[in-house]
């Protein structure tokens, strides 16, 4: 029995909502950060299924940019974040609020 | 048997994002993304995409997670314990209120069935799934190969350029 | 369900063979040392030594399992099994032979020949970093913490020229099939007389992968991660018995995972050249190529050992000068050059 594609709507929506509350909650730059991968990976999911679905190639394709850029955005990220460790001594964003120290 | 597999990399994924959301030592939460991404990489595997379960093992599972893990190590995360979740009394409800809002949304969802019935499309898709793959990369999005090739080039040199320690200047 | 039992049974044959061959190359090393540095090795234990792994894992199971009071036990529990599990499943899609009679039905001396097979390599490549970041930093100590980062980094750096260098194989076989590539190998012959292995054709490929496949599994001369243990510590310094057991059974098994890889890859895998015409289903010729196999996996089985033995060891900034300038743009280099003489041979 294929599995229907609404199916994998509501675990792509779970998983993003788990994403997002993460964003929200968290307050490691680092864990933020990770939240933000499990929204993408469920955006992934999302567009593998209806590349099922629809039966073309393309969500595929898709898949492998979102997952190349989601690496440059990574190496970026925590560059950005170390940056910030080294002058701040802190990644807890509710402390990184001023400009100048 | 497929329904069996799919609840059951579902029910990895979920678990493992609500305890990535809910560990309070960042290697826990690294781990714990290891698995959603594992399960991701099996649900790929039911939905007939073989590459992209691949590539999903060796450049998030593989690469990704192990620069968070250098990172979270290098910086001595682990130990620390002051980074709490939730701070202030508005932030929890208005978090309640957003997944409040995205759960409608879902039942939303299921209860508009999707109308078109699965299309067949090319069965080249799924039984050559690598060539076919390729060749789609190759010639229809070529230009997006490019510039991802370009983005990942601009990546590489602006984190050299932003972690290089400037040696002029003091350190402390 | 005809299916899952033959593959069940072809999974725990494969996990027997594989396990007893990593036991016995233990003993391998230790002989083949000996005899390099004009000694004997362990002789005393059965003749020729040959009960000394039976010895040795006796002595492992027997001896206390001290778990440090100050370490994360969780993941220094986990993190052991989570460097040997990715070494030894690399075994499933190996084509140890081509088909074997057996009752009457021909049986794929293979356990699963997945269409990604070369990407699943890769893959488990990747995730034996995890086992070793983990165990160091478990072990709540400076230097072991120290310890793993370096050697993941060298095992991550070296995991691009791995996979770049395979392209070129790739490239003549078209497939990410390790059954393909290896039938590729054996049903042609170059300039007539040549099995039309990948080693002869893509020569440069097999150098890198194979020093690649060196620095991967931690062997001398990347040998770092075991002798910071002698210079300070590394990152299995606060194991004992059970689990630095495994810590080494893992490094001796993606030996032998490297070495049946090589093999197949470059080699021909269980390709008897000149001997056996293609097409031959008979029980002496199936025997007889799962032989061949063995004997080119034991050959660089015991290159593994025999460079150990007579290489000193790279200091860090050599092993990564190596990876990153060197074997980098060689492997690129590789590609280019493969892509341009398929092009003009057309």
């Amino acid at each position: 029995m294929v599995v229907p594609v609404s199916y994998y709507m509501i675990l792509s929506a779970l998983l993003f909502s788990i994403g997002v509350a993460g964003v929200l909650i968290r307050r490691n730059a680092i864990v933020i950060f990770m939240c933000i991968e499990l929204m993408l990976n469920a955006v992934n999911l999302l567009f593998v299924a209806f590349a099922r679905h629809h039966g073309s190639g393309e969500g595929q394709v898709f898949v492998f940019f979102v997952m190349a850029v989601a690496a440059a955005e990574v190496a970026v990220g925590l560059a950005i974040i170390i940056a910030l460790f080294r002058n701040r001594e802190t990644v807890d964003v509710g402390e990184v609020n001023l400009l100048k120290l | 048997m497929e329904s069996l597999f799919f609840f059951i990399f579902a029910a990895v994924a979920v678990v493992s994002a609500l305890l990535l959301v809910t560990f309070r030592n960042p290697v826990y939460c690294a781990l714990s993304l290891v698995a959603t991404f594992f399960a991701i990489a099996g649900h790929f595997v039911l939905l007939n995409a073989y590459f992209l379960a691949a590539v999903q093992v060796i450049v998030y599972a593989g690469a990704i997670m192990v620069l968070f893990l250098f990172v979270i190590m290098l910086l001595n995360m682990g130990h620390s314990s002051a980074l709490e979740v939730v701070a202030g009394k508005y932030r929890r409800v208005a978090v309640v209120l957003l997944m409040a809002v995205l759960v409608a949304q879902l039942g939303l969802m299921v209860g508009r069935q999707i109308g078109v019935s699965p299309e067949p499309g090319d069965p080249a898709l799924f039984s050559e799934n690598i060539p076919y793959i390729g060749k789609l990369l190759y010639t229809d999005f070529l230009l997006p190969f490019e510039i991802a090739s370009m983005i990942l080039l601009v990546a590489l040199v602006g984190v050299m350029v932003m972690v290089k320690k400037d040696p002029a200047k003091a350190d402390h | 369900m005809d299916f899952a039992i033959e593959s069940l049974i072809k999974v725990v044959v494969m996990l027997g063979a594989l396990l007893t061959v990593v036991a016995y190359l233990v003993l391998a090393e230790r002989k083949v040392s000996a005899y390099i540095q004009n000694r004997l090795g362990p002789n005393r234990v059965g003749p020729w030594g040959l009960l000394q792994p039976l010895a040795d894992g006796l002595k492992f199971l027997f001896k206390e399992d001290v778990i440090p009071g100050h370490v994360n036990r969780i993941i220094y529990i986990m993190a052991p099994p989570a460097i040997l599990i990715p070494a030894l499943m690399a075994f499933a899609i190996v084509p140890v032979g081509d088909t074997i009679p057996i009752m009457g039905k021909q049986i794929q001396v293979q356990v699963a020949n997945v269409n990604i097979g070369v990407l699943y390599l890769l893959a488990l490549a990747s995730l034996g970093v995890y086992g070793i970041v983990l165990g160091g930093w478990a072990s709540n100590n400076k230097y072991a913490l120290l310890g793993g980062i370096r050697a993941s980094a060298q095992m991550i750096s070296y995991e691009l020229s791995l996979g770049l260098s395979l392209i070129g194989v790739l490239m003549i076989s078209g497939s990410l099939r390790l059954g393909d590539i290896v039938a590729l190998q054996a049903n042609q012959s170059l300039l007539g007389f040549l099995p039309a292995w990948n080693v002869f054709t893509q020569p440069l490929a097999f150098l890198l992968f194979t020093v690649a496949a060196f620095a991967e599994a931690n062997r001398l001369p990347f040998d770092l991660p075991e002798s910071e243990q002698e210079l300070v510590a590394g990152y299995h310094a606060e194991y004992s018995s059970m689990k630095f057991a495994m810590f080494f059974m893992a490094e001796y098994a993606s030996m032998v995972t490297a070495s049946a890889v090589i093999a197949t890859l470059f080699f021909g895998g269980w390709h008897v050249p000149w001997l056996i015409q293609p097409g031959d289903q008979s029980l002496f010729a199936s025997l007889l190529k799962i032989f061949s196999f063995v004997v080119k996996t034991g050959f660089f089985m015991f290159l593994f050992l025999w460079v150990r033995w007579t290489l000193p060891r790279f200091r860090y900034d050599q092993v990564m000068w190596l990876g990153w300038k060197v074997m980098l743009p060689l492997a690129i280099l590789n590609v280019f050059l493969t892509g341009l003489v398929m092009t003009l041979a057309r």
